[in-house]
């Protein structure tokens, strides 16, 4: 097993700590996650998910717990902070509203110059950034940010972290307001940064769809603390009363099979995508079709 | 659902260009006629950029017509004589709910818009009573705005808009922010308001299973309207929606897929509910064959 990467072990926050408006975030959160892999932080408005990946590149610095990133100890006062910050990159929500260059490259740019890099090394950077996501280096560079669809601007956004070369990158809901096409998009490019750049991952969503796709392990978090975790499928094959009690939905197609199983039709509860749950009802309904295995379908 | 002769809200052959007066602009409109009837909840869905929000914004005269005309209740939006009536008339309510909120107190919030209108002080206090108990934010009157999760603004949001007592309620991606529970308790809301109160519902939505709960579907492609019709009828159309880089909600692909297979087997199912029953009756044909 690859060595773990980011380590939290019973992290407590308490924001305006000391006053009357104190108001608790985090009640003892414990999280890891290995290189290489793909790790969803679930929960509702609330659950304190975005505070947890503020401590992971030393925006909020632990109150009581431990956090350790790479080699990076965060209960150290003198840790560095900006070597740690280069190799751990966050993407906020909504990230094209924070493009604020003229040219797409020049806001590509902006991380690798920081750096202190060449010339050269920043336009290779850039060109390679830009095509990781999608978009022709010599077709977008010149392009005025202001002019591109919400989707490209929220590849450039991506492109931007992705030119600092992070090991590990952190995406607060990646795919909310994107429309379907858009969503396909992201998420083929998601799945490649993962396998080409070996990049190990941090989803954060309330979209359970979307990590689906995406994640090979998940955190569920409630009122502060982890309060499920494991594989995608052994998260959703609980009953869809126990998610809706810590604010989520079962991917559609989940909950569709667990309704035909609650009427009575001999289906499995834990269909994660609609080919698996299309097999499973035609072979509950003699309709013929194959029956899938959890290890056949897991490579889709 | 009522559909009197004369719609609420008609357009004409509207073509909207943003741009440089003179110089070339960007056509977001090509040419939309739409007639819009009271009481219906219509949903709008089409790509990033195939002119949604431009549409959105010409229903209350925020936006006038590059050519074509819009007529709400027979007012041109075009005449400005008119347009306090448009705007009482079509209400809206968009994505961000942070940008829409301005007072410090929920109920002070919900009241701006209807004292703005001059509504006397009695029949106010009645209707910010009203709105806050349609979105069921009743207990949250005295709180301020910048304490409540996202779902709970946005229903504050749209019981400032319904306090002023619009006929038509525009939504323009109003659950795109929102978590699961925010996104329900909005769209629950919606729905009581066109149910019970018989307001005319306007959604634009990325979210098909948003879009499959509505009376009818119009479908937006490259500033066109290119499919207009009840959500069962545009559902059938998967493969034209995926090209325009659309999708059907996920429960109607499943039955299609097993359409496939089974012709049996509907293929135009829209929710959960409708899926188990048709499961159900398929299955209970089976045994009785057997």
């Amino acid at each position: 097993m690859s060595e773990v990467v980011v380590e939290v072990r019973g992290l407590e926050h308490t924001y305006m700590r000391g006053t009357p408006m104190e108001a608790p975030s985090l009640k003892g959160v414990d999280f890891d996650v290995r290189r290489g892999e793909t790790v969803a932080l679930l929960g509702h408005t609330g659950c304190g998910k975005s505070t947890l990946v503020q401590h992971l590149n030393g925006l909020l610095r632990p109150q009581k717990g431990r956090v350790r990133v790479l080699e990076y100890d965060l209960n150290d006062p003198k840790v560095d902070v900006k070597a740690l910050r280069r190799r751990v990159a966050l993407l906020f929500q909504n990230p094209e509203a924070q493009l604020f260059e003229r040219y797409v490259g020049d806001d590509v740019a902006f991380g690798p110059r920081q750096l202190g890099l060449s010339r050269e090394e920043v336009r290779a950077r850039v060109r390679e950034a830009l095509e990781a996501v999608g978009l022709g280096f010599e077709a977008f560079k010149d392009r005025l940010t202001f002019t591109l669809s919400g989707g490209e601007k929220r590849r450039v956004a991506l492109a931007g972290v992705l030119a600092l070369r992070p090991e590990i990158l952190v995406l607060d809901e990646p795919l909310a307001g994107l429309d379907p096409a858009g969503r396909r998009h992201l998420v083929e490019l998601i799945r490649r940064l993962k396998s080409e750049w070996g990049l190990t991952l941090i989803l954060v969503s309330h979209d359970l769809e979307d990590v689906v796709l995406l994640a090979d392990r998940c955190f569920v978090m409630a009122d502060g603390r982890v309060v499920l975790s494991g594989t995608p499928r052994e998260i959703f094959s609980q009953p869809p009363a126990r998610l809706a009690e810590f604010g989520l939905q079962p991917p559609a197609v989940t909950a569709a099979v667990h309704a035909l199983a609650e009427a009575g039709l001999g289906v499995r509860r834990d269909c994660l995508t609609v080919d698996e749950a299309v097999s499973e009802i035609a072979r509950a309904l003699g309709m013929g079709g194959k029956p899938w295995t959890s290890s056949s379908c897991c490579a889709t | 659902m009522a559909s009197p002769a004369e719609p609420i809200v008609r357009l004409e052959g509207v073509r909207h260009v943003y741009g440089p007066h003179g110089g070339k602009g960007v056509e977001a409109l090509r040419g939309v006629s739409l007639a819009f009837y009271a009481g219906e909840h219509v949903a709008i869905i089409g790509p990033n950029g195939s002119g949604k929000s431009t549409l959105a914004k010409h229903l209350n005269a925020l936006l006038l017509p590059t050519e074509g005309d819009v007529w709400v209740k027979g007012w041109n939006t075009r005449d400005p004589r008119h347009w306090r009536d448009v705007r009482s008339t079509v209400g809206m309510v968009f994505q961000n709910p942070d940008a829409q909120l301005v007072a410090t107190v929920v109920e002070e919030d919900v009241a701006f818009g209807p004292e703005n209108l001059g509504v006397p002080r009695d029949e106010l206090r009645a209707r910010v009573d009203w709105a806050l108990d349609v979105v069921d934010m009743q207990a949250y009157r005295f709180r301020p705005p910048h304490l409540l999760s996202g779902g709970q603004k946005q229903r504050v949001a749209i019981a400032g808009v319904i306090a002023m007592r619009p006929q038509v309620l525009v939504l323009d991606e109003a659950t795109a922010m929102l978590d699961p529970l925010g996104r329900r308790d909005v769209l629950r809301t919606v729905e009581h308001l066109n149910r019970e109160a018989g307001m005319t519902i306007v959604a634009i939505t990325h979210f098909m299973e948003e879009a499959a709960l509505a009376d009818r579907v119009v479908v937006m492609h490259a500033g066109q309207v290119v499919l207009d019709g009840p959500p069962r009828e545009v559902f059938r159309q998967r493969e034209r929606l995926q090209a325009w880089g659309l999708d059907v909600p996920h429960v109607t692909e499943l039955a299609a897929r097993l359409h496939a297979l089974d012709p049996a087997f509907p293929p135009d199912v829209l929710s959960i509910e409708e899926l188990v029953e048709t499961a159900c009756q398929v299955w209970a044909g089976q045994e009785k064959a057997l």
